[in-house]
């Protein structure tokens, strides 16, 4: 008996892809629902209050999250759209594109809960703390790829711009952040850093980790809502669409 | 479980405006995004159904009123 | 015959830059001819690369009738402030790197020419820099006597914007060839590349604070080093990619 050869290259291509975003999207969401529920239950409810910060490190929860997502997300742009880029594939760039304002919302999240938690802990609004700077600075990498794919009309021109961008922001991502640790220690002498250090308890680090899936799984559902919106716009022309929209 | 009444759940141990408006925040805008994301979904289809309906009335031939 | 979109004047076609260059190696000939043109069209232009050192010189006076003419004080940000007219001014050159070029086809022409284009964008990335960047090196000590800079500050100023202008440029090529001919370039271009330039700033700047404070400067100096070899290396690459897909 000889097996069908595997075709990775099958949902390439939109038109097969559009319905199984569709199909996954729910999945990814409840799945994001439940461990959000179990981290917020494991961080509120069973991790202890800190010694030193009281009841207001809980934000971390939240913050580190999102400042994971921030970056990790920026990693997956990149990737797919080299991918898009390598292999001329128009469904590779335009998860690049749907994943980018996700990526970008994280990166303001991460920056509003650090400005919330240095403000009780440290008295000011903002604090040049080297992951909050690198952030920063990662977010205007979010927005500079956002802003050149809305000016470019081509909508490959813009595909593949955007793929160049993002492949110069991830390389430069790691010099940035050192730059930026350099920066900061050189400044401040003793490191005033807001992320908790590594004496965390373990539960405190179970509820990072499970919000850490939840926004993880909650950034897969919400990209895969997008791309399906880019697919309808860019191949509204094609039969199937057509079809579907009958 | 270290909390002693609702009253002191909220209160956070001070912390409260902080702790609840960083919680606040991200879970509106973890809501915010996919109800914009809905909606924009929601328009595309309505506006690609009526582009569709406008050519095919475009192409059918008007019926003639019998003489 | 005339090329569009230029004065007859300041137009040098590609072949007789060419054979003016006869005689250097194969290889880096391309680089060579591409830079020359490149100098000898902004030497018709004068203006337009002088336009740019004046803003130069008028950004660096800004900082201090913004802050105060205590001296303490602007020698502390005189470093700093120096470096981020710097970049404002190498900005201010990039849109002018491909734009003529792209308008009267002759980047399309270098595109198709057998000569490898990479060296063609490295060859007006060097002529960029020293126009832009060199001159800036050249006038930072003048314009640091304004913020009170003693004689070894401003000699390692001048070192670390030696080295750091033509990082910036490479950088900045980049830039100036995605948003090339795209609606609201210059500003988008900043967007793009001011985040990227970032690492520079925090070493080049730094290197001169270094000093001031009796550390050494090697460690920033070589920093800054490594990353215009790296630059110098990857840089090109990544602009020829992007005006191949400017000019698709």
């Amino acid at each position: 008996m000889t097996m069908k050869p595997l075709n990775t290259f099958h949902f390439a291509s939109p038109a097969t892809f559009y319905p199984l975003a569709g199909r996954l999207q729910p999945l990814f969401a409840l799945l994001a629902l439940a461990l959000a529920a179990a981290g917020l239950y494991v961080g509120f409810f069973v991790a202890p209050t800190d010694a030193q910060q009281g009841e207001g490190y809980r934000i971390i929860f939240v913050h580190v999250p999102t400042s994971w997502m921030a970056m990790f997300l920026y990693c997956v742009m990149a990737f797919w759209a080299a991918v898009g880029l390598v292999f001329n594939t128009r469904l590779a760039s335009m998860m690049a594109s749907a994943i980018a304002p996700t990526g970008a919302m994280f990166a303001l999240l991460s920056l509003l809960t650090g400005s919330l938690w240095g403000k009780p802990m440290w008295g000011t609004w903002w604090v040049w703390d080297a992951r909050l700077t690198s952030t920063l600075i990662l977010l205007f990498l979010y927005l500079g790829f956002l802003a050149l794919q809305a000016a470019v009309d081509d909508p490959r021109r813009a595909d593949k711009a955007g793929a160049i961008l993002a492949l110069v922001g991830v390389v430069n991502v790691p010099i940035i952040y050192f730059s930026v640790k350099w920066w900061n220690t050189l400044h401040q002498g003793a490191s005033v850093s807001i992320t908790k250090s590594s004496s965390m308890a373990q539960t405190m680090l179970l509820a990072m980790l499970l919000m850490a899936l939840a926004f993880w799984m909650y950034s897969i559902a919400v990209a895969l809502a997008r791309v399906r919106n880019i697919i309808l716009e860019r191949e509204a022309h094609t039969e199937w669409v057509q079809h579907a929209m009958a | 479980m270290q909390w002693h009444s609702v009253g002191e759940f909220f209160a956070m141990g001070g912390y409260a405006p902080y702790v609840w408006g960083s919680v606040g925040a991200t879970a509106v805008l973890m809501i915010v995004e996919p109800w914009l994301l809905r909606r924009q979904h929601r328009q595309i289809v309505h506006a690609l159904r009526h582009r569709l309906r406008a050519e095919q009335n475009a192409t059918q031939p008007t019926p003639r009123a019998q003489p | 015959m005339s090329l569009p979109g230029r004065p007859p004047g300041e137009q040098i076609p590609l072949v007789d830059a060419a054979r003016s260059a006869k005689g250097a190696p194969w290889i880096v000939n391309a680089a060579l001819v591409s830079l020359r043109r490149d100098l000898l069209l902004a030497a018709r232009r004068r203006s337009e690369v002088l336009t740019a050192l004046f803003f130069f010189v008028v950004v660096v006076s800004l900082f201090p009738l913004a802050i105060g003419p205590e001296p303490a004080l602007l020698r502390r940000i005189g470093p700093g402030a120096l470096w981020v007219a710097a970049l404002l001014a190498t900005l201010l050159g990039l849109p002018r790197l491909f734009a003529a070029d792209h308008a009267d086809g002759t980047l399309e022409q270098m595109a198709l020419s057998p000569q490898p284009f990479a060296l063609q964008m490295a060859g007006k990335v060097a002529a960029h820099w020293l126009l832009c960047g060199l001159p800036l090196v050249l006038l930072a000590p003048l314009l640091g006597l304004q913020f009170g800079l003693d004689g070894d500050a401003q000699g390692v100023l001048m070192l670390s914007l030696l080295i750091g202008t033509p990082l910036l440029s490479l950088i900045g090529a980049i830039g100036a060839a995605l948003t090339l001919g795209v609606r609201g370039g210059g500003v988008l271009l900043s967007l793009l590349v001011l985040p990227l330039y970032i690492p520079a700033l925090v070493f080049g700047a730094g290197s001169v604070e270094a000093e001031a404070a009796g550390l050494g400067v090697r460690g920033h100096l070589s920093v800054l080093g490594a990353m215009l070899a790296l630059a110098v290396f990857f840089a090109p690459w990544a602009t020829t990619a992007a005006v191949r897909v400017a000019l698709e």
